[in-house]
């Protein structure tokens, strides 16, 4: 086992799907109907085998190691090394990315119609950046493959995007290269100080109090604003409402979970003591978020919009959960960011639904859809539930422990962000309400049809996933257990 | 290794082989000027050919004979080491790949004669003396045989009267920098009693006298001017615009590479001791050259015009590199130059590439939109380049400005590398409009299929773009190798 480069194929395969996609149309000439299906089933085939092998990957991966494991080294460039490996924190996010990809291709199957090759091609690119990030073990590999991420969602949103798409993708693009250009400052800085680049190694290197200040900041720049926190989470809403709906679902998904990946991964571990100084201050956005957001939400009218502003609400958590610093709220904060992933992603593709039907996200459109769609009704109600964190569903346990962790450190701020579980209350099922209940007044939407059969299917994973993290939680906490506690070992370490 | 004896013709013999490279230069270009002569204009594309296949002699001939350290010749005038040769390896391609970029374009405009490959050929001469300049002589000789060559070549359309414009404007702001050169160096000759760089160090060294401090001054400008950095910039956007397309190519690459060497050289080896002096003078050029480069371009709506003032933003990234330091400016700067050069040199084969359904050639950005319906593989190759000089990873660009920031990081220089990042932002913004263009509009025009060449090279820089990531690790040990000669 330690001589199949695992990671490496996670990583590479669906590039080199991508490139077998874009190769196709020198190889079927005509028609280029048989060329997007071509294209439609490499990819799902690609992302299927990704998925098995993650899934492989984490009944292989041995949860009572607190170090890296399944760790590939060679040198690359200077001191840059092409350093891959996993541990409790990374390994379930693998997994996530590779559970939602075939998901995504699945949705995409009938409402992309136009560039069916480049967009599968993109996609499949993503996954290979998206999996890189998680599996990087140096800090400028890291880099690498969280900034070429910009390139295939800039083109996602762009071509494949709503009416305000080119705003969109251009906000995405600029808004998230400022961050992670510090970002790179700070890196450059880390590499000259330490004179490594390997991420264990620098978690090891103890930065002087003054530097970690600063290095704590530039890191912050770049992961609160892909995470996104308020009130740098702007970009969010506008990404969301143009990306076509599996870019939503990858982008709320995995994307997101960049932000509080590199927060668990370096700002903690690296800089424990700028942290620690800034954990009130991480309370304060957090807790602004929760309610800010979720107000916002509230007056929303695209139900894209809403669910996007819900997401930057429900991040909240996450970072208050990590800064927290101790067992619960960093358990909590895994926990909440996979379960995020499942259910958000599971309410864009909700969405999705209606919108490939009648191609609007407004809210006052709807109305009355329980009437002709039954089971459509009883899916979005589900994830619905979850969103607001309903015990039995994965949304609950997430949120709890985030609160219980934070209010062992500031019992205020779990106060606030409690009330921003009543408040996401509000809104979701307002927005269930509005959306499902009621009788039909669009005269539209007398024809609308349920869910087909690829549909179902589609959200049979997510349905299966969402409750069963909700009942058995530990399935999860397993895996990340022995990774947090040696987190949390180390950052108190430094104040004992 | 200074070889500094009286000069026999025994000892002659022996330090032509450090000069091998330029010789074959030199020689070539005389050959084919006759080829030409001869053969008239029919005889233009095998002469283009020609110069190619010299230019990349040369360019190999200076990396085989490579010196494992710094050899000076001819009585300290002339240097042999790691850093010019890779600089000449870097300026052989690149000058090479405009010259095949030229063959369709001038065949199209019946300017296909053979004074044009020549000519660039002479210019690459000169940018091989530039590069290995080892006292004020050679200095000026090498600059001015590269800018008369290259005065010509944006006046080369005779016809069009933008490009005689061009032409003009060139040769009138850069015999103003010639001669603030010029004063330059005879300040510095007059203050220190030396042309050579060495014997210029050690003098500043004892004693810095406000003479030699106002000849540095000239001389930096004089080399600014060359490299188009602001505040000497203001002739960049006009030539590029004004000159024939092909020329424009050439100046973008080939001789920024050149020029941007030779600053280095300058302030590392004969202003070493000066360093308090320039370093001022350099971060100013670099975040004039920065701001300029980025706000401009944002209003144009002409591609070479926006490519102009690109190449202004990536001289002052160049000269972040410099301000660094001879300890670890040279790697950067010769990572970062190099990259650049090979991508714009792409980015100028795209540009050629452009014609409307009358087969116009056309210029504008609005010209490209819908590109990637009507010819997806310009269009990547396009949005590659594009990224890779936005720094966006895992392109090859990224690299040179990793390169530059942790040069920054080594020497203390943090602010400059936040003003180098604000303004690879802002430049982000128009090369993504470019992308928008390209990708998310509809198509308007349609594109016909360019010359044989053009794709040839087109595909050659992208392809050696696209490999640089992979061997990036080579690109960056042969430029630690090529820049340790300074310390």
């Amino acid at each position: 086992m330690d001589t199949l480069p695992i990671l490496s194929i996670l990583t590479w395969l669906p590039a080199i799907a991508a490139v077998l996609i874009l190769l196709l149309p020198q190889i079927i000439k005509s028609p280029e109907a048989a060329r997007a299906n071509a294209a439609r089933w490499i990819a799902l085939i690609a992302t299927l085998i990704v998925f098995g092998l993650a899934l492989w990957m984490t009944l292989a991966f041995d949860e009572t190691n607190p170090g890296y494991q399944f760790v590939e080294r060679a040198d690359w460039y200077g001191m840059i090394q092409y350093h891959l490996g996993i541990d409790g924190i990374s390994v379930l996010l693998i997994l996530l990315t590779a559970f939602l990809m075939p998901l995504c291709i699945l949705a995409s199957w009938t409402s992309i119609e136009k560039r069916v090759v480049e967009y599968m091609a993109a996609f499949l690119i993503l996954q290979t950046l998206m999996i890189g990030v998680f599996c990087a073990l140096d800090i400028v590999l890291f880099y690498i493959f969280f900034e070429a991420g910009l390139i295939p969602m800039y083109l996602i949103i762009g071509i494949w995007g709503g009416k305000n798409r080119v705003y969109a993708a251009y906000k995405f693009f600029l808004y998230t290269l400022l961050g992670s250009l510090f970002l790179l400052i700070a890196i450059a800085w880390m590499a000259i100080t330490a004179k490594t680049t390997s991420i264990p190694d620098l978690q090891a290197f103890e930065f002087a109090k003054d530097a970690q200040t600063w290095l704590w900041l530039a890191f912050f720049a770049s992961f609160a604003v892909k995470m996104p926190m308020w009130p740098v989470h702007t970009w969010l809403p506008d990404a969301h409402v143009e990306a076509p709906t599996a870019g939503s679902v990858i982008l709320a998904g995995v994307l997101l979970k960049m932000g509080g990946y590199g927060f668990l991964r370096f700002s903690l571990p690296m800089f424990p003591e700028a942290s620690n100084d800034f954990a009130p201050f991480i309370f304060a956005l957090s807790g602004i978020a929760i309610v800010y957001t979720s107000l916002v939400a509230f007056r929303q009218t695209d139900i894209k919009k809403l669910i996007a502003y819900s997401s930057v609400a429900h991040m909240g958590f996450v970072t208050m959960g990590i800064f927290s610093g101790n067992e619960q709220g960093i358990q909590g904060a895994m926990f909440q960011m996979l379960s995020h992933g499942v259910i958000s992603g599971a309410l864009f593709l909700c969405v999705g639904v209606i919108y490939d039907r009648m191609h609007t996200r407004e809210i006052a459109q709807y109305g009355g859809l329980v009437n002709r769609m039954p089971i459509y009704a009883a899916v979005f109600l589900l994830f619905t539930m979850g969103n607001v964190g309903l015990p039995g569903t994965s949304g609950f346990v997430g949120e709890i422990l985030t609160m219980q962790g934070a209010f062992n450190v500031d019992p205020v701020t779990a106060m606030v962000a409690a009330s921003g579980v009543i408040l996401s209350a509000a809104y979701m099922l307002t927005l269930y309400r509005k959306v499902i209940f009621g009788v039909i007044v669009n005269p539209a939407l007398n024809t609308i049809t349920d869910m087909n059969a690829r549909e179902i299917l589609i959200f049979v994973p997510l349905i299966a996933a969402a409750l069963y993290l909700g009942f058995q939680p530990n399935i999860i906490f397993d895996q990340t257990a022995t990774s947090a506690v040696a987190l949390v070992d180390a950052f108190h370490a430094n104040f004992k | 290794m200074a070889i500094n004896q009286t000069m026999t013709a025994e000892l002659f013999f022996q330090q032509v082989p450090y000069i091998l490279p330029e010789i074959t230069l030199a020689a070539g270009a005389l050959i084919i000027m006759l080829i030409g002569a001869f053969m008239g204009d029919k005889g233009a594309r095998l002469v283009t050919w020609l110069c190619v296949a010299t230019i990349l002699a040369a360019g190999s001939i200076a990396v085989l004979h490579m010196p494992p350290e710094q050899v000076v010749v001819f009585s300290g005038s002339y240097a042999a080491d790691g850093f010019s040769a890779y600089a000449k390896l870097i300026i052989a391609l690149t000058a090479s790949s405009a010259l095949l970029l030229s063959i369709d374009f001038l065949a199209e405009k019946k300017l296909d004669k053979p004074e044009f490959p020549v000519l660039a050929l002479l210019a690459t001469l000169g940018m091989f003396i530039m590069v290995s300049a080892h006292d004020l002589i050679a200095l000026y000789v090498g600059v001015e045989m590269q800018s008369l060559a290259l005065y010509v070549l944006a006046a080369y359309a005779r016809d069009d009267a933008k490009s005689s414009e061009a032409g003009l404007k060139y040769f009138v702001l850069g015999a103003l920098s010639s001669g603030l050169l010029l004063y330059g160096c005879s300040l510095v000759y007059g203050f220190t009693g030396s042309v050579n760089f060495d014997v210029i160090a050690a003098q500043v060294a004892g004693e810095r006298s406000i003479g030699v401090v106002f000849g540095l001054v000239f001389i930096l400008c004089g080399l600014a001017f060359k490299m188009s950095a602001a505040p000497f910039h203001m002739w960049t956007p006009d030539v590029y615009e004004g000159s024939p397309t092909v020329s424009t190519a050439f100046f973008a690459s080939a001789p920024k590479v050149a020029a941007s060497v030779l600053f280095a050289r300058v302030c590392f080896e004969a202003f070493g001791p000066l360093q308090k002096d320039w370093l001022g003078i350099v971060i100013i050029m670099a975040v004039l050259s920065m701001a300029i480069g980025a706000l401009f371009a944002l209003q144009q709506t002409n591609i070479k015009r926006l490519l102009a003032y690109s190449s202004i933003a990536n001289m002052g990234y160049a000269l972040v590199a410099i301000a660094c330091g001879p300890e670890f400016g040279p790697k950067a700067l010769l990572v970062f130059v190099s990259i650049y050069a090979i991508t714009s040199v792409g980015l100028f084969g795209v540009v050629l590439s452009l014609r409307n359904a009358e087969g116009e050639r056309v210029e504008t950005i609005s010209a490209l939109s819908g590109l990637s319906r009507s010819n997806p593989l310009l269009a990547s190759a396009l949005t590659m380049l594009l990224f890779s000089v936005m720094g966006i990873p895992p392109l090859a660009g990224f690299f040179g400005k990793w390169e530059v920031i942790l040069a920054t990081s080594s020497s203390g220089l943090l602010p400059l590398a936040i003003v180098l990042i604000l303004a690879s932002v802002v430049s982000a913004f128009y090369y993504l409009r470019i992308i928008k263009t390209v990708w998310f509009d509809e198509p308007r025009i349609a594109m016909v299929p360019v010359g044989a060449s053009t794709t040839l090279t087109l595909t050659g820089a992208t392809f050696v773009l696209a490999a640089l990531t992979l061997v990036i690790g080579l690109v960056g040990s042969a430029a630690s190798i090529a820049g340790a000669g300074f310390h």
